[in-house]
């Protein structure tokens, strides 16, 4: 991993507007922003830490600790809260004991809210590992957590 | 293609996720074990997500039939009785005279769900890139703005701003530093719009070719293509399509040997609504905080990097191509007076047909809802369209013969916006929906001017408070002050437009708001607050089928004997009302679910946001 970032780092020194991708791709090496990779980060690009860290906590997809084995995104796009987003937060509370925005004890799940996934006609939708679920009902939801969460 | 049956696949994000996967495996398997002459390929999106997977057989007579709802049994009885025995599956078909598809006109969305949007050979053949070379090799810049002025293309972002003048004032800008830049908008934030993401993974080339166009035309030899993130497959599709142009000269150096070049990097945004303005996008290539700032200097003057920019949004740039081969002209002949042209729109919600639609400019929202969308779902009440996402509002069904075009849906309180509409009926509430995008735009401001930053948080708190039946008389004067001085107060659209989903609610649906300050009702029976689940007992079988489904427990009973719903624990998700076949369980909303008081205090409180 530290190879990679290293490999990073040197790939993008001193290209115009680096920052950002630079902490994408490190959040896509580590799974998260660790606070001394941003520290490298804001060394490279001749920035302060602080400016680095003001940068990322900006931007929503970023994030500050491990993620979870799985990440669910519970969209909460017009169209689906319309067609009752909220009441898959309520199934995945239940289910997983976590509310959005964290991780569970076993870090097996992150669950995070997103504003839109795009896929408004399939609402509601959550988005699993990358893979979107459509057409959902709270009791559809609990089975694909449960056979997500199983295949281990 | 000749001579081969060509059976398409569509293949976007909704798509897959509603099983394409699935069944794109199952006919290449199946076609491979019969041994037939017949080639799967993956499309964009044709737009009738309602109808997804949906897959096209197109025999090599140049007939095609199109099949909608497939999954993998559907798939196996194509192959065995159209592709094997010859005879389309009638039952499976979607029928010609679609009236989905009748009162559209698809221009931009010409090639979606058409051409394979990994092949740039399916694009060329159908006059890709034609109209860039038309440009490179027989008109000058001056003479391209003139097309685009002569069409009255106005920007598909929402705005509306001319296409043609705003190219005229990034082609005039001197440029400082020696530069200027083409950025295409593909950050597309509002929820419930997808209208970009279709177009980019359906036909990516055709965005790309607007953009080289408008590169010689205001005289940029780099730009960038900012995509959100949540976009993975529209990044993908865009990544092979640069490399294809790359791979034959469309990109580059010199193209098509003409002296023209173009370099071109796509930037994937990083979660910040705030990015679709112009300026915070601008800033956040440069890789700041994305905040919006001050304007004048306009991106034409000065934009990124301090250079001269352009920027348009993905629908806008696609338009390019179309209106150079068909003339200005021609395409201004299509839409209204003051609006030309089609304008995309992702049509969601409580809608029996949902999807990707174009149509031109004029029609009236009655037409796109009932003739194309096929009314609401479970033939409900229809209610009212929101549109434009945050920064629109929701236009009742009493003004619903409302034409398109960009003056008369200002007029209703609404905007054209980027093309989301999202469409509701009588289990929609309407406060609801204005504390939703509240809340989302409270999320959202970046927090540069207080009034945004803060107001808006005002706003919410005293929605919150009305949907959870602590609304107080007041409330709807405080609201309307607040929604005047953000208004003022803020720097981008984002917070000028912040109040408008309120203003609009208020404006048609003031006895929804009343409804819930006075009476505790919610006549949509959509405020957790407000409601509650009770079990009828003269419909109840004790079937326990409730509380199976229940998650906290709080509807329970012995078999066959009639069921409870403890209301202490109830969550009101709505799972029981779901699953009950005997319509056995009844939501019921003010005096009538809260006689005594105290029942109505100890209720749980929602403000999860």
């Amino acid at each position: 991993m530290e190879q990679a970032f290293q490999a990073l780092l040197a790939e993008w020194k001193g290209v115009k507007g680096n920052v950002i991708p630079l902490l994408q791709k490190t959040q896509d090496i580590f799974g998260y922003l660790p606070q001394d990779a941003m520290r490298e980060i804001a060394h490279v690009t001749g920035k302060t830490s602080s400016e680095i860290y003001g940068v990322a906590t900006f931007y929503a997809q970023f994030r500050f600790t491990p993620m979870g084995k799985h990440v669910m995104k519970v969209c909460h796009g017009t169209a689906c809260h319309v067609q009752g987003a909220d009441s898959l937060d309520t199934v995945v509370e239940q289910r997983l004991g976590v509310l959005p925005g964290n991780t569970t004890s076993d870090g097996e799940f992150t669950v995070e809210k997103v504003a839109c996934l795009g896929c408004c006609s399939l609402a509601p939708v959550v988005m699993i590992d990358g893979e979107v679920y459509g057409r959902l009902t709270g009791d559809k939801l609990g089975k694909i957590v449960a056979a997500v969460g199983g295949a281990k | 293609m000749s001579g081969r049956t060509t059976v398409a696949v569509g293949m976007s994000s909704c798509g897959i996720a509603a099983g394409s996967r699935v069944v794109f495996d199952t006919l290449k398997k199946a076609i491979a074990q019969g041994g037939l002459n017949a080639e799967v390929v993956a499309t964009g999106c044709v737009g009738a997500c309602h109808a997804e997977p949906l897959v096209e057989v197109r025999e090599s007579d140049g007939r095609a039939f199109l099949y909608g709802n497939i999954d993998e049994a559907k798939a196996l009885s194509i192959v065995q009785k159209h592709l094997t025995a010859g005879t389309p599956v009638v039952e499976l078909l979607i029928p010609a005279d679609y009236p989905y598809m009748a009162k559209q006109k698809r221009i931009v969305l010409s090639n979606c769900g058409v051409i394979d949007p990994e092949s740039l050979e399916q694009y060329q053949a159908r006059d890709g890139y034609e109209a860039l070379k038309k440009v490179l090799t027989s008109m000058t810049p001056e003479a391209v703005i003139e097309q685009i002025k002569t069409s009255g293309l106005r920007g598909r972002g929402g705005a509306g701003f001319p296409t043609g003048m705003k190219w005229t004032f990034a082609r005039g800008a001197k440029s400082t530093t020696g530069k200027k830049f083409i950025i295409c908008n593909a950050d597309e934030g509002d929820p419930g719009a997808f209208m970009d993401r279709s177009v980019l993974e359906g036909d990516p080339h055709a965005v790309l070719e607007g953009m080289l166009i408008c590169a010689y035309a205001i005289g940029s030899d780099e730009g960038y293509m900012y995509v959100r993130a949540e976009y993975p497959l529209a990044i993908k599709r865009l990544q092979i399509a640069l490399r294809q142009m790359e791979e034959v000269n469309l990109m580059g150096d010199s193209i098509m040997g003409t002296g023209f070049s173009f370099h071109l990097h796509i930037k994937e945004g990083a979660g910040a609504f705030v990015c679709g303005e112009e300026t915070a996008l601008m800033g956040s290539i440069e890789g700041k905080r994305g905040m919006p700032r001050l304007r004048p200097p306009f991106p034409a003057e000065r934009g990124l990097w301090d250079s001269p920019s352009n920027i348009n949004n993905v629908e806008t740039y696609a338009n390019v191509p179309h209106i150079i081969l068909m003339g200005g002209a021609q395409y201004a002949k299509i839409g209204t007076e003051k609006s030309k042209g089609t304008k995309v729109f992702a049509l969601a919600g409580k809608i029996k047909r949902g999807g990707m639609i174009e149509v031109p400019m004029g029609i009236s929202l009655r037409e796109i809802i009932f003739d194309i969308g096929g009314g609401i779902q479970n033939d409900k009440k229809f209610k009212a369209v929101q549109m434009g996402g945050p920064s629109g509002g929701c236009v009742p069904e009493s003004l619903a013969d409302v034409l398109v075009d960009y003056d008369s849906l200002t007029a209703t309180g609404a905007i054209m916006g980027s093309g989301g509409m999202v469409v509701m009926d009588e289990s929609t509430c309407m406060v609801d929906v204005a504390r939703y995008f509240l809340s989302f735009i409270q999320t959202e401001s970046c927090g540069k001017c207080t009034f945004c930053r803060i107001g808006t948080k005002r706003m919410l708190e005293i929605l919150t408070r009305i949907t959870e039946g602590r609304g107080e008389e007041k409330d709807v004067a405080e609201l309307e002050e607040l929604a005047a001085k953000i208004k003022i107060s803020s720097l981008c659209g984002l917070g000028q437009t912040a109040p408008n989903p309120v203003l609009t609610t208020l404006r048609y649906f003031r006895s929804e708001y009343d409804d819930h300050i006075r009476n505790k009702r919610c006549t949509a029976k959509k405020c957790k607050a407000l409601i509650r689940f009770q079990v009828k007992a003269d419909a109840c079988t004790g079937c326990m089928v409730c509380a199976k489904v229940c998650p906290t427990k709080a509807a329970h009973g012995e078999r066959k004997k009639v069921h409870e719903i403890n209301q202490a624990t109830c969550v009101r998700c709505g799972l029981c009302f779901e699953a009950c076949r005997f319509k056995a369980i009844e939501i019921t909303t003010g005096a009538q679910a809260f006689s005594d008081e105290k029942a109505a205090l100890t209720l749980p409180v929602s403000g999860k946001d």
